[in-house]
């Protein structure tokens, strides 16, 4: 026994001894990777001295790339718009795996136990389950609604049970596929609402959420009950008011959830709308700057911060959840794309794509702790990710 | 010899007619051909994909605009298309500058690295 330890931490010492970095042996817990979207590659960072460990190239296209974190948060899984899907190791900045998964994606998840990592893809439009370890295929489901046609899948989120729940942005369904026996996925459909844009589970696993375009209000699945269907929520809250053009689709993924309210962007009017998770209707909306990109509850739920489509993109603005007033506006840079709290939100970490930097925020003070460089920088995902359901 | 001369007056004068046409539609200024690159790219590539091949919104590239008629595909920037996520932008941009937007994605979009070395 103590041979074969001995002989398995000779072969990892003499792999990392074999790699370009320097044999530094670290934890991945304050470690995160920055998307620099018009170079496809990614900087790993950490975020307890605030630096750049170093950047890890050819990633290909990553325009709306988003990232997952492997159980024991040393891989960072991340998805490309054009299909990539590649296995990035956060410890010696190497790709471990990469391949083409489909035409046109736009994220992933991954399961309960770990062992699959799943896809949502644009075209051709449903999800694929790859072997984390491997990134071989092991299943898929096409978002086949119709006979011939296929939808664009949004919001894809792993839930307990080795279940992941996704909404159909053109048949307006909500699917949750359970891969218990990976190979042989079931899927149960549920009827949601016009042009789903986006979804998210509660930080417990038990409700799916999706945000509808083509109509006022979100639909909303008890994961506990699925029997009872698909609920609709805030039905019509904008009744009779002009909508604004929207010049970017909001997401809901981000943990918005508050004191037992959930913040979420409205659409098509500059506001946040603030949901009692009690009763599921409107306990408030707070007027803000523009059209609300991500709504993000810092982890202990005191503050919610918001960023905007364009054109009102260079704010980020923060709520003060018990009084639902914004209580400051920040201009962090042209373009902020993004916005990442460290795990018990001391610090954000906030993009902004066109003066090409990443800010950290303390979120007490709002004073500028670094700036970072970074080349069009979007997405910004820490590892403790690997660790929560829905991410 | 007749007959060839006046087909190559027939392409002089075709050739002149376009050139007219694309000198008549004023060229937006070079700086603000690179916002409007940067633009197209970034802005609209949120739903059409950075590289234009599609997201939300369907693919911009010439093989796929090729058959739509342009002043259509103008109209639909401009004012957008009602009961689909294409919002409408005539609050930032005017119809000269719209038509140049697809002028250039039915002739395959340049990128904004090439562009910014163009007005460089
Ligand atoms: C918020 C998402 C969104 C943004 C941003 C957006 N579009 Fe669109 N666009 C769409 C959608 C969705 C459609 C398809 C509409 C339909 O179903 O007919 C579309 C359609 C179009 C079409 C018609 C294509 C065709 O084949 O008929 C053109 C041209 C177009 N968009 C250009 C642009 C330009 C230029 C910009 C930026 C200035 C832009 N779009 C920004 C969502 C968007």
């Amino acid at each position: 026994m103590t041979v074969r330890m001995l002989g398995a931490s000779l072969l990892s010492l003499g792999l990392l001894a074999g790699c370009a970095q320097t044999p530094v042996l670290r934890g991945t817990g304050d470690l995160g990777v920055v998307i620099e979207r018009a170079t496809g590659s990614v900087q790993v960072v950490e975020h307890s001295g605030r630096t750049s460990l170093g950047s890890v190239p050819g990633l290909g296209d990553l325009s709306h790339a988003h990232v997952t974190y492997s159980r024991d948060a040393r891989y960072a899984f991340v998805f490309g718009r054009d299909g990539g899907l590649t296995k990035v190791d956060l410890l010696t900045r190497t790709i471990v795996k990469r391949i083409i998964q489909a035409g046109n994606s736009i994220g992933g998840s991954v399961s309960q136990d770990g062992r699959l990592v799943v896809a949502q893809n644009y075209q051709p439009g449903g999800i694929k389950a790859f072997d984390a370890d491997t990134l071989e295929l092991v299943s898929e489901v096409p978002a086949e609604y119709a006979p011939g046609k296929f939808s664009k899948v949004v919001g894809l989120a792993d839930v307990p049970g080795q279940k992941f729940v996704y909404a159909l942005f053109d048949a307006g369904e909500i699917w949750v596929t359970d891969f218990s026996d990976p190979k042989h996925p079931k899927t149960t459909r549920f009827p949601a609402g016009q042009q789903p844009y986006d979804g998210l589970v509660t930080p417990d696993g038990r409700y799916f959420m999706a945000g509808l375009f083509g109509e006022d209000g979100i639909a909303l699945l008890d994961l506990w009950h699925p029997e009872k269907g698909v609920r609709k929520i805030l039905d019509g809250y904008g009744r009779g008011e002009e909508k604004l053009p929207v010049y970017k689709m909001p997401h809901l993924r981000g943990w918005a959830m508050a004191g037992g309210f959930a913040f979420l962007p409205a659409i098509g009017r500059h506001e946040v709308l603030v949901v009692d998770t009690k009763t599921w209707t409107e306990a408030a909306r707070v007027p803000v700057k523009g059209q609300p990109v991500f709504v993000m509850a810092r982890p202990d739920g005191r503050q919610v911060w918001v960023n905007f489509a364009f054109p009102d993109n260079g704010w980020v603005q923060v709520i003060d959840t018990p009084t639902r007033e914004v209580i400051k506006t920040l201009a962090p840079g042209k373009a902020v794309l993004h916005m990442e709290f460290t795990p018990r939100g001391d610090n954000v970490w906030v993009s902004a794509r066109d003066d090409n930097r990443v800010t950290v925020f303390d979120t007490d003070t709002f004073e500028v702790r670094k700036t970072l460089p970074a080349t069009a920088p979007s997405g910004i995902f820490f590892s403790h990710r690997a660790a929560r359901i829905g991410f | 010899m007749g007959f060839d001369r006046s087909l190559w007056l027939h392409v002089l004068v075709l050739l002149g007619v376009a050139a007219v046409a694309a000198s008549a539609q004023a060229e937006p200024a070079t700086e603000r051909q690179r916002e409007l690159v940067n633009m197209v790219r970034q802005d609209c590539g949120s739903c059409h994909g950075l590289t234009l091949k599609g997201g939300l919104g369907p693919a911009l590239l010439p093989e796929t605009l090729r058959d739509k008629p342009a002043d259509a595909l103008v109209a639909t920037v401009m004012m957008g298309r009602p009961g689909t996520a294409m919002p409408g932008w005539a609050p930032f941009m005017n119809e000269s500058e719209a038509a140049w937007i697809v002028q250039r994605l039915m002739q395959g979009f340049p990128p904004v690295a090439a562009q910014m070395e163009l007005s460089k």
